[in-house]
């Protein structure tokens, strides 16, 4: 006789009082396979837990985000912001769709060199650049954003007996209505540092000042700051026009686009809440279009999007490694990959969902990764089916600085692969292995018992 | 491991605890081992009937043996 299916016994308490009016149904469903790869596949050809990324939606991410500017604006130009995922696979397809690179650091302008793009095509961020970066960024001709005084006098100084003027822009802080305000980037607009900063480089005669830049935050609900950034901006473009008779080339808006992840403590779903990327290009190229350029003057806008053309292509894989009761009750299931290598885990509650067919009854849980660590926990409370050690699960939505900002800690870091247009994996970065990790380290003779 | 003798089941899953009023809705093998330990059975003969009509490993049917016995102590159901 045929055995009947099994699923573990499970008892839940009613609670009198009001009704959830969101029901009790998660209307979870098994989530078997990525682009038509299954998700049991790619753990047994490249073991768990695994990060997978889509080319697929990657590329209909850039190319919806491009429309949105393009059909509303005549001259657009995207630079992928490499600190999100510099995967040097992940970089070549924005590359290959038509985005610029925008840096941060030293490491990582080497790294789009490394990948082939132009220098002139280099957007170099932030405010930690050296000396040698500087020069490097100057040799190459990249469009250098100054962050700070420090930086802009040193910038002087390296130009001075230079016959190409290096080509800069300021980084702008201001308000826009959105706080706490990021003013620890830039020279701020209100008190008029912004302008000191203009006077100054079209005063020195050895930097060519062509950009505005600002980056007003980051996973921003609120599509109108980004108007109040733009009008801000060109009103300063303008005034060089006026003023100095000096026409500024491009106004570059940042990123700071959110992803559709839930943010912690959000009560409705990302989904639900977040402003779409049309959103942000209507406010943004109706306050340029709006403000006074001439039709054949207008500015090229630069934006620097990450997150949001990239989160959803990423998923991570991973295995149930056990369960468990609390001492309150509570189920928790334990999995094989932690905060080390899911760092969003600290602001998001990533959905999770079971890679196989599962019972209808769902449970409250916390999710814990692997580390003896208390922080390494997945998701603080989550309704999943009842979970068996070995099934898999699937963490949607973590594209997005996951595998730039991974440690490696207490477990190795696992591989990443890339499903392509044609459904064909490859593997584009290899698991970490011990001998990986050893490989730099160094014991003195009188330490080394291995001679 | 003995189930409170008060407590109320119902086949399709039910419990009521008169005792405190708390209620609670289980799944189908939760109802089946309720049935079977309200008719006083002992545990290793719940779980060779168990074994014997489910698809189960006797291993996983162990852990989710411990797994059921702190889901009813924290619902306090058991005979201290």
């Amino acid at each position: 006789m045929e055995k009947l299916p099994y699923e573990k016994p499970y008892i839940k308490k009613l609670q009198a009082g009001a009704l959830n009016k969101f029901g009790s149904r998660t209307g979870l469903q098994p989530f078997k396979s990525i682009d038509g790869v299954s998700v049991k596949s790619l753990i047994e050809n490249y073991g768990s837990p695994v990060f997978v990324l889509s080319e697929k939606q990657i590329r209909k991410n850039y190319r919806a985000a491009y429309r949105a500017f393009s059909t509303r604006y005549p001259k657009v130009q995207f630079a992928w912001s490499y600190k999100t995922n510099y995967l040097n696979a992940v970089c070549q397809i924005f590359h290959q769709e038509g985005s610029w690179a925008e840096v941060v650091s030293g490491f990582e302008y080497r790294k789009a060199l490394g990948n082939g793009v132009p220098g002139n095509k280099i957007i170099f961020n932030g405010p930690g650049k050296s000396i040698n970066d500087l020069q490097l960024a100057i040799e190459h001709d990249s469009l250098i954003h100054i962050d700070h005084f420090d930086e802009l006098n040193l910038l002087l100084t390296l130009s001075k007996n230079l016959v190409n003027k290096p080509r800069v822009a300021i980084r702008i802080n201001m308000d826009t209505g959105v706080y706490p305000l990021w003013d620890r980037f830039g020279f701020n607009y209100e008190n008029g540092e912004a302008w000191s900063a203009v006077t100054k480089i079209t005063g020195s005669g050895s930097l060519q000042l062509v950009g505005l830049h600002c980056h007003i935050g980051t996973y921003m609900l609120s599509a109108d700051a980004y108007g109040i950034a733009a009008n801000k901006l060109a009103e300063l473009a303008v005034r060089c026009q006026t003023e100095l008779n000096h026409k500024i080339e491009y106004l570059d808006l940042g990123g700071g686009f959110p992803s559709t992840n839930t943010l912690k403590g959000a009560y409705l779903p990302g989904n639900d809440t977040v402003p779409t990327i049309d959103d942000f290009a209507e406010v943004i190229t109706s306050a340029l279009l709006n403000f006074g350029f001439a039709n054949d003057d207008l500015p090229l806008l630069i934006l620097e999007s990450g997150r949001v053309l990239i989160d959803d292509a990423g998923y991570l894989l991973g295995t149930v490694i056990a369960n468990k009761r609390l001492a309150n009750g509570k189920g928790a299931a334990i999995v094989d990959f932690g905060v080390n290598i899911l760092f969003t885990s600290f602001w998001y509650e990533h959905q999770v969902s079971p890679a196989q067919d599962f019972a209808a009854h769902t449970e409250n849980m916390v999710i814990y990764g692997p580390l003896c660590m208390n922080i390494d926990v997945i998701r603080e409370s989550i309704n999943l089916p009842l979970l068996n050690p070995g099934d898999q699960v699937v963490v949607h939505k973590v594209g997005a600085y996951n595998m730039t900002q991974w440690m490696q800690f207490i477990t190795l870091r696992p591989a990443v692969v890339l499903i392509d247009e044609k459904l064909r994996t490859h593997l584009i970065r290899k698991n970490e292995t011990l001998e990986y990790t050893a490989e730099p380290e160094l014991v003195p003779a009188h330490l080394n018992n291995n001679k | 491991m003995k189930l409170k003798s008060n407590i109320a089941t119902s086949e399709n899953g039910f419990i009521f605890n008169p005792a405190t009023g708390d209620s609670f809705s289980g799944n189908g093998m939760a109802a089946q081992l309720l049935e079977a330990m309200k008719s006083g059975k002992t545990e290793d003969d719940i779980k060779q009937d168990i074994l014997s009509r489910y698809e189960v490993s006797e291993s996983q049917l162990n852990s989710d043996w411990d797994n059921w016995m702190l889901q009813l102590k924290e619902a306090n159901l058991l005979e201290i």
